[in-house]
Protein backbone atom coordinates (compact mmCIF):
# COMPACT_ATOMS: atom_id res chain seq x y z
CA UNK A 1 0.00 0.00 0.00
CA UNK A 2 1.65 3.30 -1.23
CA UNK A 3 2.30 6.46 1.06
CA UNK A 4 -0.53 8.38 -0.29
CA UNK A 5 -3.27 5.27 -0.35
CA UNK A 6 -2.40 4.77 3.27
CA UNK A 7 -3.03 8.73 4.28
CA UNK A 8 -6.09 8.40 2.33
CA UNK A 9 -7.41 5.86 5.01
CA UNK A 10 -5.94 7.55 8.21
CA UNK A 11 -7.03 11.18 7.46
CA UNK A 12 -10.59 11.13 5.99
CA UNK A 13 -12.29 14.59 5.97
CA UNK A 14 -16.02 14.68 5.75
CA UNK A 15 -18.69 17.07 5.05
CA UNK A 16 -22.35 16.60 6.40
CA UNK A 17 -25.45 17.78 4.52
CA UNK A 18 -28.52 18.05 5.60
CA UNK A 19 -31.31 17.45 2.68
CA UNK A 20 -34.85 17.55 4.47
CA UNK A 21 -33.73 15.06 7.26
CA UNK A 22 -35.75 16.02 10.50
CA UNK A 23 -32.58 16.31 12.29
CA UNK A 24 -32.32 13.10 14.06
CA UNK A 25 -29.46 11.66 12.14
CA UNK A 26 -27.92 15.31 12.22
CA UNK A 27 -27.46 15.42 16.23
CA UNK A 28 -26.02 11.69 15.82
CA UNK A 29 -23.16 13.26 13.25
CA UNK A 30 -22.61 15.65 15.75
CA UNK A 31 -22.65 13.09 18.26
CA UNK A 32 -19.70 11.68 16.70
CA UNK A 33 -17.37 14.89 17.50
CA UNK A 34 -18.02 14.89 21.44
CA UNK A 35 -15.58 13.56 23.67
CA UNK A 36 -17.73 10.18 23.94
CA UNK A 37 -16.91 8.79 20.07
CA UNK A 38 -14.19 11.16 19.54
CA UNK A 39 -13.80 10.97 16.03
CA UNK A 40 -10.31 12.76 15.50
CA UNK A 41 -8.50 9.85 16.77
CA UNK A 42 -8.95 8.37 12.95
CA UNK A 43 -8.44 11.33 11.91
CA UNK A 44 -11.59 12.14 10.12
CA UNK A 45 -12.26 15.93 10.93
CA UNK A 46 -15.83 17.89 10.08
CA UNK A 47 -14.85 20.45 7.75
CA UNK A 48 -17.38 22.72 6.28
CA UNK A 49 -15.81 23.09 2.55
CA UNK A 50 -16.81 20.75 -0.24
CA UNK A 51 -13.51 21.62 -1.68
CA UNK A 52 -11.42 20.23 1.40
CA UNK A 53 -13.81 16.99 1.87
CA UNK A 54 -13.00 13.90 0.90
CA UNK A 55 -16.46 12.11 2.34
CA UNK A 56 -19.93 12.92 1.75
CA UNK A 57 -22.16 12.36 4.81
CA UNK A 58 -25.83 12.89 3.43
CA UNK A 59 -28.75 12.71 5.87
CA UNK A 60 -32.36 12.89 5.30
CA UNK A 61 -34.51 12.21 1.80
CA UNK A 62 -33.84 14.25 -1.09
CA UNK A 63 -36.36 16.51 -2.32
CA UNK A 64 -36.43 18.73 -5.37
CA UNK A 65 -35.62 21.99 -3.98
CA UNK A 66 -32.16 19.61 -2.39
CA UNK A 67 -31.12 17.87 -5.44
CA UNK A 68 -30.19 20.25 -7.62
CA UNK A 69 -27.50 21.51 -4.10
CA UNK A 70 -26.67 18.11 -3.71
CA UNK A 71 -25.36 16.94 -6.82
CA UNK A 72 -23.48 20.93 -7.03
CA UNK A 73 -22.34 19.66 -3.71
CA UNK A 74 -21.19 16.02 -5.19
CA UNK A 75 -19.63 17.72 -7.76
CA UNK A 76 -17.50 20.29 -6.19
CA UNK A 77 -15.64 17.79 -3.92
CA UNK A 78 -12.56 16.63 -5.45
CA UNK A 79 -11.43 13.52 -6.39
CA UNK A 80 -11.33 10.43 -5.13
CA UNK A 81 -14.79 10.78 -2.81
CA UNK A 82 -16.83 8.52 -1.29
CA UNK A 83 -20.35 9.45 -0.38
CA UNK A 84 -22.11 7.95 2.93
CA UNK A 85 -25.76 7.86 3.17
CA UNK A 86 -26.44 8.03 6.83
CA UNK A 87 -30.19 7.09 7.95
CA UNK A 88 -33.03 5.33 6.32
CA UNK A 89 -34.40 7.94 4.81
CA UNK A 90 -31.13 9.21 3.45
CA UNK A 91 -30.84 5.54 2.30
CA UNK A 92 -34.30 4.85 0.79
CA UNK A 93 -36.76 7.73 1.66
CA UNK A 94 -37.62 6.20 4.57
CA UNK A 95 -41.44 6.82 5.86
CA UNK A 96 -41.42 9.99 3.13
CA UNK A 97 -40.60 7.85 0.41
CA UNK A 98 -44.04 8.41 -1.06
CA UNK A 99 -44.42 12.07 -0.21
CA UNK A 100 -45.54 14.50 -3.53
CA UNK A 101 -42.07 16.89 -3.33
CA UNK A 102 -39.70 13.83 -1.76
CA UNK A 103 -37.40 11.86 -4.78
CA UNK A 104 -36.51 9.21 -2.76
CA UNK A 105 -33.29 8.23 -1.07
CA UNK A 106 -29.68 9.52 -2.02
CA UNK A 107 -28.78 7.32 -4.76
CA UNK A 108 -31.28 8.92 -6.96
CA UNK A 109 -29.33 12.04 -7.42
CA UNK A 110 -25.63 10.96 -7.03
CA UNK A 111 -23.61 7.12 -6.43
CA UNK A 112 -23.71 6.19 -2.80
CA UNK A 113 -20.97 4.21 -1.23
CA UNK A 114 -22.09 3.39 1.89
CA UNK A 115 -25.92 2.95 3.51
CA UNK A 116 -25.90 3.05 7.38
CA UNK A 117 -29.54 2.62 8.03
CA UNK A 118 -31.53 3.42 11.48
CA UNK A 119 -33.73 6.04 12.36
CA UNK A 120 -32.01 7.56 13.57
CA UNK A 121 -28.73 6.02 12.93
CA UNK A 122 -26.48 5.24 15.63
CA UNK A 123 -22.92 7.13 16.06
CA UNK A 124 -21.14 3.41 16.21
CA UNK A 125 -22.98 2.92 13.08
CA UNK A 126 -21.95 6.34 10.94
CA UNK A 127 -18.72 5.69 12.10
CA UNK A 128 -18.20 1.86 10.80
CA UNK A 129 -19.56 2.94 7.54
CA UNK A 130 -16.91 5.60 7.53
CA UNK A 131 -14.57 2.95 8.20
CA UNK A 132 -16.15 0.76 5.78
CA UNK A 133 -16.42 3.24 2.96
CA UNK A 134 -12.63 3.81 2.94
CA UNK A 135 -11.67 -0.14 2.68
CA UNK A 136 -13.55 0.68 -0.52
CA UNK A 137 -10.81 2.76 -1.39
CA UNK A 138 -7.52 0.54 -0.32
CA UNK A 139 -9.02 -3.29 -1.71
CA UNK A 140 -11.39 -3.61 -4.82
CA UNK A 141 -14.01 -6.36 -3.18
CA UNK A 142 -15.95 -8.91 -5.59
CA UNK A 143 -19.31 -10.14 -3.92
CA UNK A 144 -21.57 -12.69 -5.13
CA UNK A 145 -24.98 -11.62 -5.58
CA UNK A 146 -28.19 -12.72 -7.00
CA UNK A 147 -29.44 -11.04 -9.84
CA UNK A 148 -32.59 -9.80 -9.66
CA UNK A 149 -33.68 -10.16 -13.24
CA UNK A 150 -31.91 -13.52 -13.96
CA UNK A 151 -32.07 -15.10 -11.03
CA UNK A 152 -28.13 -16.14 -12.06
CA UNK A 153 -25.26 -14.86 -9.65
CA UNK A 154 -23.05 -12.62 -10.57
CA UNK A 155 -19.40 -11.42 -9.50
CA UNK A 156 -20.05 -7.48 -8.26
CA UNK A 157 -17.06 -5.72 -8.95
CA UNK A 158 -18.62 -2.51 -8.63
CA UNK A 159 -17.23 -0.94 -4.93
CA UNK A 160 -20.75 -0.32 -3.73
CA UNK A 161 -21.99 -2.34 -1.14
CA UNK A 162 -24.71 -2.34 2.10
CA UNK A 163 -24.12 -2.86 5.48
CA UNK B 1 29.65 24.44 0.54
CA UNK B 2 28.85 24.60 4.20
CA UNK B 3 26.30 27.11 3.69
CA UNK B 4 24.51 25.08 1.11
CA UNK B 5 24.36 21.85 3.47
CA UNK B 6 22.54 24.34 6.36
CA UNK B 7 20.07 25.34 2.96
CA UNK B 8 19.47 21.96 2.26
CA UNK B 9 19.04 20.25 5.91
CA UNK B 10 16.56 23.38 6.80
CA UNK B 11 14.28 23.28 3.91
CA UNK B 12 14.42 19.15 4.64
CA UNK B 13 13.83 18.76 8.08
CA UNK B 14 11.90 22.55 8.68
CA UNK B 15 8.79 20.65 7.47
CA UNK B 16 8.87 17.54 9.52
CA UNK B 17 9.40 20.06 12.95
CA UNK B 18 6.82 22.04 11.94
CA UNK B 19 4.57 18.87 10.90
CA UNK B 20 5.60 17.34 14.27
CA UNK B 21 4.64 20.43 16.28
CA UNK B 22 1.45 20.81 14.68
CA UNK B 23 0.40 16.77 15.27
CA UNK B 24 1.78 17.50 19.11
CA UNK B 25 -0.81 20.47 19.09
CA UNK B 26 -3.59 18.60 17.50
CA UNK B 27 -3.08 15.56 20.29
CA UNK B 28 -2.16 18.18 23.45
CA UNK B 29 -5.37 20.39 22.52
CA UNK B 30 -7.90 17.22 22.37
CA UNK B 31 -6.72 16.18 25.73
CA UNK B 32 -7.11 19.49 27.50
CA UNK B 33 -10.93 18.97 25.68
CA UNK B 34 -11.02 15.15 27.18
CA UNK B 35 -11.11 13.50 23.92
CA UNK B 36 -8.30 10.80 22.99
CA UNK B 37 -6.85 12.92 19.79
CA UNK B 38 -5.35 11.72 16.59
CA UNK B 39 -1.97 10.33 16.26
CA UNK B 40 1.16 12.80 16.63
CA UNK B 41 1.65 11.94 12.61
CA UNK B 42 -1.89 12.95 11.74
CA UNK B 43 -0.45 16.07 9.61
CA UNK B 44 1.36 14.56 7.56
CA UNK B 45 -1.27 11.81 7.01
CA UNK B 46 -3.63 14.86 5.81
CA UNK B 47 -0.57 16.23 3.98
CA UNK B 48 -0.16 13.18 1.85
CA UNK B 49 -3.71 12.28 1.46
CA UNK B 50 -4.29 16.06 -0.10
CA UNK B 51 -0.89 15.62 -2.38
CA UNK B 52 -2.88 12.62 -3.70
CA UNK B 53 -6.25 14.57 -4.50
CA UNK B 54 -7.78 15.58 -7.57
CA UNK B 55 -6.92 19.73 -7.78
CA UNK B 56 -9.58 21.67 -8.89
CA UNK B 57 -8.67 24.88 -10.70
CA UNK B 58 -11.09 28.01 -9.93
CA UNK B 59 -8.38 30.88 -10.61
CA UNK B 60 -4.46 29.87 -12.07
CA UNK B 61 -3.57 32.92 -10.28
CA UNK B 62 -4.39 31.51 -7.07
CA UNK B 63 -2.10 28.63 -7.74
CA UNK B 64 0.89 31.29 -8.55
CA UNK B 65 -0.05 33.05 -4.98
CA UNK B 66 0.46 30.08 -2.84
CA UNK B 67 3.61 28.96 -4.46
CA UNK B 68 4.63 32.20 -3.41
CA UNK B 69 3.58 32.22 -0.11
CA UNK B 70 5.99 28.96 0.10
CA UNK B 71 8.90 30.33 -1.71
CA UNK B 72 8.98 33.72 0.19
CA UNK B 73 8.25 31.81 3.68
CA UNK B 74 11.49 29.30 2.95
CA UNK B 75 13.13 32.34 2.04
CA UNK B 76 12.52 33.96 4.98
CA UNK B 77 13.42 30.76 7.18
CA UNK B 78 16.75 30.71 5.31
CA UNK B 79 17.20 34.14 6.06
CA UNK B 80 17.20 32.82 9.51
CA UNK B 81 19.30 29.41 9.85
CA UNK B 82 22.09 31.55 7.36
CA UNK B 83 22.08 33.83 9.97
CA UNK B 84 21.52 37.26 7.93
CA UNK B 85 19.61 40.37 8.39
CA UNK B 86 16.53 40.99 10.72
CA UNK B 87 14.94 43.60 8.89
CA UNK B 88 15.12 41.20 5.34
CA UNK B 89 13.24 38.33 7.29
CA UNK B 90 10.93 40.76 9.06
CA UNK B 91 9.77 41.79 5.23
CA UNK B 92 10.16 38.38 3.02
CA UNK B 93 7.41 37.50 6.19
CA UNK B 94 5.52 40.25 5.49
CA UNK B 95 5.58 39.49 1.33
CA UNK B 96 4.70 36.24 2.19
CA UNK B 97 1.20 36.96 4.11
CA UNK B 98 0.51 39.37 0.82
CA UNK B 99 1.11 36.93 -1.54
CA UNK B 100 -1.57 34.63 0.62
CA UNK B 101 -3.74 37.68 0.72
CA UNK B 102 -3.49 38.25 -3.17
CA UNK B 103 -3.98 34.21 -3.66
CA UNK B 104 -7.29 34.58 -1.61
CA UNK B 105 -8.20 37.95 -3.66
CA UNK B 106 -7.43 36.17 -6.82
CA UNK B 107 -10.90 34.00 -6.63
CA UNK B 108 -14.29 35.36 -7.05
CA UNK B 109 -16.04 33.53 -4.19
CA UNK B 110 -17.14 35.64 -1.31
CA UNK B 111 -15.47 33.68 1.86
CA UNK B 112 -12.29 33.59 -0.07
CA UNK B 113 -12.64 37.45 -0.06
CA UNK B 114 -13.52 37.68 3.95
CA UNK B 115 -10.68 35.36 4.40
CA UNK B 116 -8.16 37.74 3.00
CA UNK B 117 -8.90 40.30 4.07
CA UNK B 118 -8.96 39.08 8.10
CA UNK B 119 -5.72 38.12 6.85
CA UNK B 120 -4.92 41.68 5.84
CA UNK B 121 -5.92 42.56 9.22
CA UNK B 122 -4.10 39.83 10.99
CA UNK B 123 -0.70 41.23 8.18
CA UNK B 124 -1.65 45.14 9.83
CA UNK B 125 -1.43 43.54 13.66
CA UNK B 126 1.50 41.12 13.76
CA UNK B 127 3.94 43.95 11.38
CA UNK B 128 4.48 46.49 13.31
CA UNK B 129 5.79 44.52 16.14
CA UNK B 130 8.06 42.62 14.55
CA UNK B 131 9.46 45.72 12.74
CA UNK B 132 9.80 47.29 16.01
CA UNK B 133 11.70 44.23 17.22
CA UNK B 134 13.67 44.68 14.50
CA UNK B 135 14.90 48.35 15.57
CA UNK B 136 15.02 47.02 19.11
CA UNK B 137 17.63 44.65 17.80
CA UNK B 138 19.42 47.50 16.29
CA UNK B 139 19.38 49.54 19.60
CA UNK B 140 20.61 46.80 21.56
CA UNK B 141 23.36 45.37 19.43
CA UNK B 142 24.16 48.21 16.46
CA UNK B 143 23.53 46.27 13.33
CA UNK B 144 20.30 44.09 12.38
CA UNK B 145 22.75 41.17 11.83
CA UNK B 146 20.90 37.54 13.14
CA UNK B 147 25.11 36.20 13.22
CA UNK B 148 25.31 39.47 16.17
CA UNK B 149 22.74 38.60 17.87
CA UNK B 150 23.69 34.52 18.19
CA UNK B 151 27.39 35.64 19.10
CA UNK B 152 26.73 38.02 21.61
CA UNK B 153 26.89 36.76 24.58
CA UNK B 154 24.25 38.84 26.56
CA UNK B 155 21.00 37.28 25.81
CA UNK B 156 18.33 39.76 24.07
CA UNK B 157 15.42 38.28 26.49
CA UNK B 158 16.97 40.37 29.46
CA UNK B 159 16.88 44.07 28.17
CA UNK B 160 14.26 43.15 25.19
CA UNK B 161 11.43 41.61 27.69
CA UNK B 162 8.60 43.95 27.08
CA UNK B 163 9.15 42.81 23.35
CA UNK B 164 8.93 39.29 24.15
CA UNK B 165 5.63 39.67 25.43
CA UNK B 166 4.85 41.66 22.45
CA UNK B 167 6.33 38.82 20.35
CA UNK B 168 4.24 35.99 21.57
CA UNK B 169 0.94 38.11 20.71
CA UNK B 170 2.46 37.50 17.62
CA UNK B 171 2.95 34.00 17.61
CA UNK B 172 -0.30 33.42 18.47
CA UNK B 173 -1.70 35.38 15.83
CA UNK B 174 0.81 34.08 13.19
CA UNK B 175 -0.08 30.24 14.37
CA UNK B 176 -4.06 31.04 13.69
CA UNK B 177 -4.92 30.12 17.27
CA UNK B 178 -7.75 31.93 19.61
CA UNK B 179 -8.29 34.24 20.15
CA UNK B 180 -6.84 35.52 16.80
CA UNK B 181 -8.01 32.54 14.55
CA UNK B 182 -10.10 35.06 12.36
CA UNK B 183 -8.89 34.19 8.95
CA UNK B 184 -8.94 30.66 8.63
CA UNK B 185 -9.12 28.52 11.86
CA UNK B 186 -7.77 24.83 12.87
CA UNK B 187 -10.71 24.04 15.18
CA UNK B 188 -13.83 25.88 13.70
CA UNK B 189 -14.13 24.13 10.17
CA UNK B 190 -17.21 25.31 9.53
CA UNK B 191 -16.41 29.45 10.23
CA UNK B 192 -17.26 31.24 6.96
CA UNK B 193 -16.85 28.01 5.24
CA UNK B 194 -13.19 28.02 5.73
CA UNK B 195 -11.97 31.78 5.43
CA UNK B 196 -9.02 32.25 3.00
CA UNK B 197 -8.29 28.82 2.25
CA UNK B 198 -11.88 28.36 1.17
CA UNK B 199 -10.76 28.29 -2.76
CA UNK B 200 -7.83 25.93 -2.00
CA UNK B 201 -8.27 22.18 -2.92
CA UNK B 202 -6.20 18.93 -2.80
CA UNK B 203 -2.63 19.56 -3.57
CA UNK B 204 -2.52 23.19 -3.19
CA UNK B 205 -3.97 23.00 0.32
CA UNK B 206 -1.30 20.80 1.22
CA UNK B 207 1.03 23.21 0.01
CA UNK B 208 -0.69 25.99 2.46
CA UNK B 209 -0.20 23.41 5.22
CA UNK B 210 3.87 22.88 4.19
CA UNK B 211 3.61 26.78 4.31
CA UNK B 212 2.31 26.84 7.82
CA UNK B 213 4.85 24.16 8.78
CA UNK B 214 7.54 26.21 7.63
CA UNK B 215 5.95 29.32 9.50
CA UNK B 216 5.47 28.17 12.75
CA UNK B 217 9.33 26.73 12.40
CA UNK B 218 10.28 30.17 11.83
CA UNK B 219 8.07 31.86 14.15
CA UNK B 220 9.43 29.88 16.99
CA UNK B 221 13.02 30.92 15.65
CA UNK B 222 12.80 33.87 16.41
CA UNK B 223 11.71 33.33 19.72
CA UNK B 224 14.80 31.19 20.12
CA UNK B 225 16.43 34.53 19.28
CA UNK B 226 15.76 36.18 22.75
CA UNK B 227 18.34 33.30 23.99
CA UNK B 228 20.39 32.70 21.02
CA UNK B 229 23.54 31.60 23.82
CA UNK B 230 23.45 29.23 24.53
CA UNK B 231 21.01 27.87 21.92
CA UNK B 232 19.44 24.95 23.80
CA UNK B 233 18.04 27.52 26.52
CA UNK B 234 16.08 29.57 23.46
CA UNK B 235 15.14 26.03 22.28
CA UNK B 236 13.46 25.50 25.91
CA UNK B 237 11.52 29.33 25.87
CA UNK B 238 10.26 28.67 21.95
CA UNK B 239 8.92 25.09 23.10
CA UNK B 240 7.38 27.07 26.55
CA UNK B 241 5.89 29.39 24.15
CA UNK B 242 4.90 26.86 22.17
CA UNK B 243 3.06 25.33 24.77
CA UNK B 244 1.75 28.20 26.60
CA UNK B 245 0.07 28.80 23.17
CA UNK B 246 -2.23 25.66 23.19
CA UNK B 247 -3.46 26.61 26.47
CA UNK B 248 -4.32 30.20 25.34
CA UNK B 249 -5.84 28.46 22.47
CA UNK B 250 -7.96 26.09 24.67
CA UNK B 251 -8.71 28.88 27.10
CA UNK B 252 -9.60 31.55 25.23
CA UNK B 253 -12.99 32.45 22.08
CA UNK B 254 -12.51 33.82 19.01
CA UNK B 255 -12.46 37.57 19.27
CA UNK B 256 -13.02 39.99 16.61
CA UNK B 257 -10.83 41.16 14.06
CA UNK B 258 -11.20 44.57 15.51
CA UNK B 259 -9.99 43.45 18.69
CA UNK B 260 -7.31 41.83 17.48
CA UNK B 261 -5.78 44.89 15.87
CA UNK B 262 -6.79 47.26 19.17
CA UNK B 263 -5.18 44.65 21.30
CA UNK B 264 -1.87 43.75 19.87
CA UNK B 265 -1.38 47.81 18.79
CA UNK B 266 -2.47 48.88 22.43
CA UNK B 267 -0.17 45.83 23.97
CA UNK B 268 2.09 45.57 21.73
CA UNK B 269 3.16 48.73 20.25
CA UNK B 270 3.05 50.38 23.80
CA UNK B 271 5.08 47.81 25.02
CA UNK B 272 7.86 47.68 22.09
CA UNK B 273 8.17 51.73 21.78
CA UNK B 274 8.98 52.23 25.74
CA UNK B 275 11.32 49.22 25.02
CA UNK B 276 13.27 50.78 22.30
CA UNK B 277 13.06 54.29 24.57
CA UNK B 278 14.21 52.85 27.31
CA UNK B 279 17.27 51.52 25.13
CA UNK B 280 17.93 54.73 23.68
CA UNK B 281 17.61 56.61 27.16
CA UNK B 282 20.19 54.22 28.56
CA UNK B 283 22.69 54.56 25.75
CA UNK B 284 22.51 58.13 26.21
CA UNK B 285 21.05 59.09 23.07
CA UNK B 286 18.23 61.48 24.10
Amino acid sequence: MGLIKKSRVKSPWIMHFDNSSCNGCDIEVLACLTPLYDVERFGIVNMGNPKHADVLLITGPVNRRTARVLRNLYEQVPNPKMVIAVGTCASSGGVFHNCYNVLGGVDKVIPVDVYVPGCAARPEAIIDGVVMALQSLTEQRHLWVTCPHCNLEHEVTDQRWRI
Amino acid sequence: MNQLIIVIATIVLAPIAGGLLFGIDRRITARLQGRFGPPILQPFYDFFKLMGKESIAVSKMQFVWIYAYLVLMIASLLCLVLQSDFLVLVFLLGFAGVSLVLGGFSTKSPYSHFGANRELLQILAYEPVLLLLAIAIYAQNGTFLISMIVSNQQPLLLSLWPLFIAVLYVLTIKMRKSPFDISTSHHAHQEIVKGITTEYSGPFLALYELAEWYEIVLVLGVIVLFWANPLWIGLLIAFAAFLLELVVDNITARMTARWMVRLSWSVGLILGILNIAYLYIMKGVF
